[in-house]
């Protein structure tokens, strides 16, 4: 069984951390790579990248937005509750280089994925400058954390409740004209990574994303992972989850991602609708 | 002599019962539904007893065919299972899933003039009654050994190795990627084929021997074999089957709707998404199915999509009936559900609307030219004949590789060049030290009864190791 140490809610309640109990993952999980989890019997296999881990207490950390049934089945779980399963640590981890100046981009759920890697950039010598954004000053998480992991931070919200007023391309394009940046590694929304790929492709700026396809084993074992990148067929799991950002098909992702969506959207119904039942 | 044989010959095959086609076209229940007592015994007696039996020469690991099915005519169906066991440690999966008309029963003498004897159906009954009325009781097991082994892999093959090993003494850890163990016999054979309380059971067997079992351990990431070794196991079986599936490469092959059989079947059978959404995991349910391929797995998708409720499911196969690989019950049963046959048939190119879903398929005719390689006629294709076929779920079942997760991570195992792990075919032995290996990462996607043989194979020399040296 995979315990649950610590639970915070970030996000006003959106956004759910989870440490948990996994020390032979914990001993060999590298920034970048992902897990597995299943809440219990009946659950959905659901992959997370990990957003920290803790090799001496044995513990990983997972940060999820809730958005349908299987993640409200995970928010629903408390500190010394169990996840059935969690499996890991799987794809590939990022590759950490000293290249000079770089540029980490972060949205949504994403910043938490993309923390241990910005840390793992500035710890190999990089200068890192690092651009977060939420649609509001609220749904904004990890500020502080990603200050620490980085030599300058820039926020942005969406309805500008706090720093830049925009999208975070916008602040990318003024650091890219600035010149000199080596590398931009960016994680969050599809369109965000699509919009930051399409930028940095312009100034001709090398360009890493992480991409979360719909998944089952994990291993490489069904391609329901698949991904067009460079024109060639590639599964998430194992050849990624990180690719070139100037070669990834984007639109097919996103309507990949929205293959179950309305099965999904029954599926909550249904999960709501017993638990309020169970509740009254 | 000649006498009795013609007499016994002569007597039709009991058939097992079944459920009526259009009742189990739309549930999940297994379809034979397996022979009483009497039955078995009706069957049985139409054994000649050869002595030369071909049947023995037909089986993988030569099974004592006529020996068990004598003790089955004679009622003691103790003794029948036990002989059984002695060459097959897994007989409940076997007896349904073996393709027995090109082995045993493909050899039966009976079956020169008529049906050959239901070898199979027997086997299957044997265990059955063992499952339902025997003592369960355990086999006797060797004072310990103090020697460690790691199997990597429940499926068929990884679940022989720590049977025979944990009986001679050693302790016996299996690895499983899952989080579940049976390995194909889990996720890829349905419910309706191969009930998972039967497997579960055999699980349950080993556990209950001692084998301790480790879900969720991805051998070459959650720990790699050199860490196996230096946590102390002094041998390890690789046995992590044939994981990587074959796609046609043919344009449009990432629209919405178009599934690997492996990834159909896992959400169907290991995920049970058939019950969804008392289940979380979501499985596209098709009107107009499509399954590409003619083995066994794709008559498992093609079953599975009309339980699910499709309107209408087509195998597409680019060869002639004969070359099908299915099992022949398996062609007969799907045939029987409604399932239709397109065969000589190739698809070019999928068809997809603005939201990247399929509408259908392009494909062409093929006739039937020289043989090939494999010394099938290779099939050519009818210039001109292009056709569409409207569908909205397309099952890919053409075929699986060796999935490199394990064995990229281990440069000291030698692979041919498919990424098959080499191995002594006799013993089992690999190119790394203490590591052995069988099933289908050995010889590419085969079948059950290999996989077991060469786990018990396997066994052998590594208990030969394990108390003699490499
Ligand atoms: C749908 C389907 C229907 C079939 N029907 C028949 C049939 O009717 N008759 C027949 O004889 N054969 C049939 N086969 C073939 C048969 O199931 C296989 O040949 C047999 O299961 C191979 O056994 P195995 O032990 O080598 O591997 P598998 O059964 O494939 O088991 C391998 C196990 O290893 C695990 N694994 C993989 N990688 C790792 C790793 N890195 N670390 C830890 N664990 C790992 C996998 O999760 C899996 O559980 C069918 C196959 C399929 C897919
Ligand atoms: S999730 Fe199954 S192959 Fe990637």
């Amino acid at each position: 069984m995979f315990t649950i140490v610590k639970r915070e809610e970030m996000a006003e309640g959106t956004i759910i951390l989870n440490e948990i109990e996994a020390p032979l993952i914990a001993k060999k999980a590298k920034p970048g790579q992902f897990v597995i989890l299943k809440a219990n019997e009946e659950g959905e296999r659901i992959p997370l990248t990990m957003a920290d881990t803790n090799p001496e207490m044995g513990t990983i950390t997972i940060v999820y937005m809730v958005v349908g049934k299987s993640t409200a089945i995970f928010r629903d779980l408390q500190v010394g509750d169990s996840y059935q399963d969690v499996i890991g640590p799987l794809g590939k981890p990022t590759h950490l280089e000293k290249v000079g100046k770089v540029v980490c981009v972060g949205g949504g759920t994403g910043v938490a994925v993309l923390h241990p890697i910005t840390r793992g950039l500035k710890q190999v010598g990089n200068e890192v400058i690092c651009i977060i954004g939420a649609r509001n000053k609220g749904l904004l998480i990890l500020e502080e954390q990603m200050h620490t992991a980085s030599h300058d931070l820039r926020v942005c919200t969406d309805d500008g409740s706090y720093g830049h007023h925009g999208f975070v391309t916008e602040v990318l394009k003024e650091v890219l004209q600035s010149g000199d940046i080596r590398l931009v590694v960016a994680i969050g929304p599809v369109p965000m990574m699509k919009a930051v790929s399409n930028l940095t492709k312009e100034y001709n700026v090398a360009t890493m994303v992480s991409l979360n396809p719909i998944m089952v084993d994990g291993t490489g074992m069904c391609g329901g992972c698949r991904v067009t990148v460079g024109g060639e067929t590639k599964f998430a799991c194992v050849d990624g989850p990180e690719f070139d950002g100037h070669q990834v098909d984007y639109d097919e992702l996103i309507l990949r991602l929205r293959a179950y969506q309305e099965d999904e959207r029954k599926s909550h119904e249904h999960y709501c609708n017993i638990r309020d039942a169970v509740k009254s | 002599m000649a006498i009795t044989a013609e007499k016994k010959g002569q007597k039709g095959r009991v058939p097992m019962p079944e459920q009526e086609p259009k009742v189990r076209a739309r549930n999940f229940l297994e379809v034979p539904t397996g022979y009483t007592v009497k039955m078995a015994q009706e069957e049985a007696a139409r054994c000649l007893q050869c002595k030369k039996p071909g049947c023995v020469a037909g089986c993988p690991v030569g099974v004592d065919i006529p020996g068990f099915i004598e003790l089955i005519a004679q009622g003691d169906m103790t003794g029948a299972i036990r002989n059984l066991w002695s060459k097959n440690a897994l007989p409940a999966v076997c007896g349904r899933v073996c393709p027995q008309e090109v082995q045993c029963e493909g050899k039966c003498i009976v079956g020169k003039k008529g049906e050959p004897v239901a070898i199979g159906n027997l086997e299957r009954f044997c265990a059955d009654y063992e499952r339902e009325n025997g003592s369960g009781e355990l086999p006797p097991k060797a004072s310990p050994t103090g020697k460690k082994v790691a199997v990597v892999g429940s499926g068929p093959s990884g679940l022989t190795v720590a049977g025979d090993l944990i009986v001679k003494g050693h302790d016996v850890t299996i690895y499983e990627a899952f989080h579940k163990p049976g390995g194909v016999l889990v996720y890829g054979i349905p419910e309706f084929r191969l009930p998972k309380a039967i497997v579960a059971q055999e699980v349950n067997f080993l556990a209950r021997l001692g084998v301790s079992i480790q879900c969720n351990a991805v051998v070459g990431r959650t720990v790699s074999l050199d860490e196996l070794f230096e946590e102390g196991y002094d041998a390890i079986y690789v046995g992590v089957g044939a994981g990587l599936p074959r796609f046609m490469n043919i344009p449009g092959e990432n629209l919405v709707g178009i599934l690997s059989a492996n990834e159909y079947l896992t959400r169907a059978n290991l995920m049970k998404a058939y019950k969804y959404p008392e289940v979380d995991t979501p499985i596209p349910i098709g009107k107009n199915v499509v399954v590409l391929g003619a083995g066994n797995v794709a008559m498992d998708s093609a079953r599975t999509a009309m339980r699910l409720g499709a309107e209408s499911v087509k195998i597409v196969y680019r060869r002639s009936r004969e070359e099908m690989p299915a099992r022949k019950a398996e062609i007969h049963h799907a045939e029987e559900e409604g399932i239709e046959l397109f065969l000589l048939t190739n698809p070019t190119r999928y068809l997809g609307n603005d939201r990247g879903r399929l509408t259908g398929m392009e494909c062409l005719r093929m006739e039937l030219g020289e043989p090939d390689d494999s010394g099938r006629r290779r099939p050519v294709a009818v210039k001109g004949s292009e056709f569409e076929l409207a569908c909205d779920l397309c099952i890919v079942a053409v075929g699986s590789g060796a999935n490199p997760l394990l064995t990229s991570e281990t440069p000291d195992m030698q692979l041919n060049r498919w990424g098959n792990v080499v191995a002594n075919p006799r013993t089992g032995k690999t190119t790394k030290k203490g590591v052995w290996a069988g099933g289908d990462i050995v010889t590419g996607a085969a079948t059950v009864i290999l996989a077991m043989g060469a786990g018990r194979d396997a066994a052998d020399s590594m208990h030969d190791y394990l108390t003699l040296g490499w």
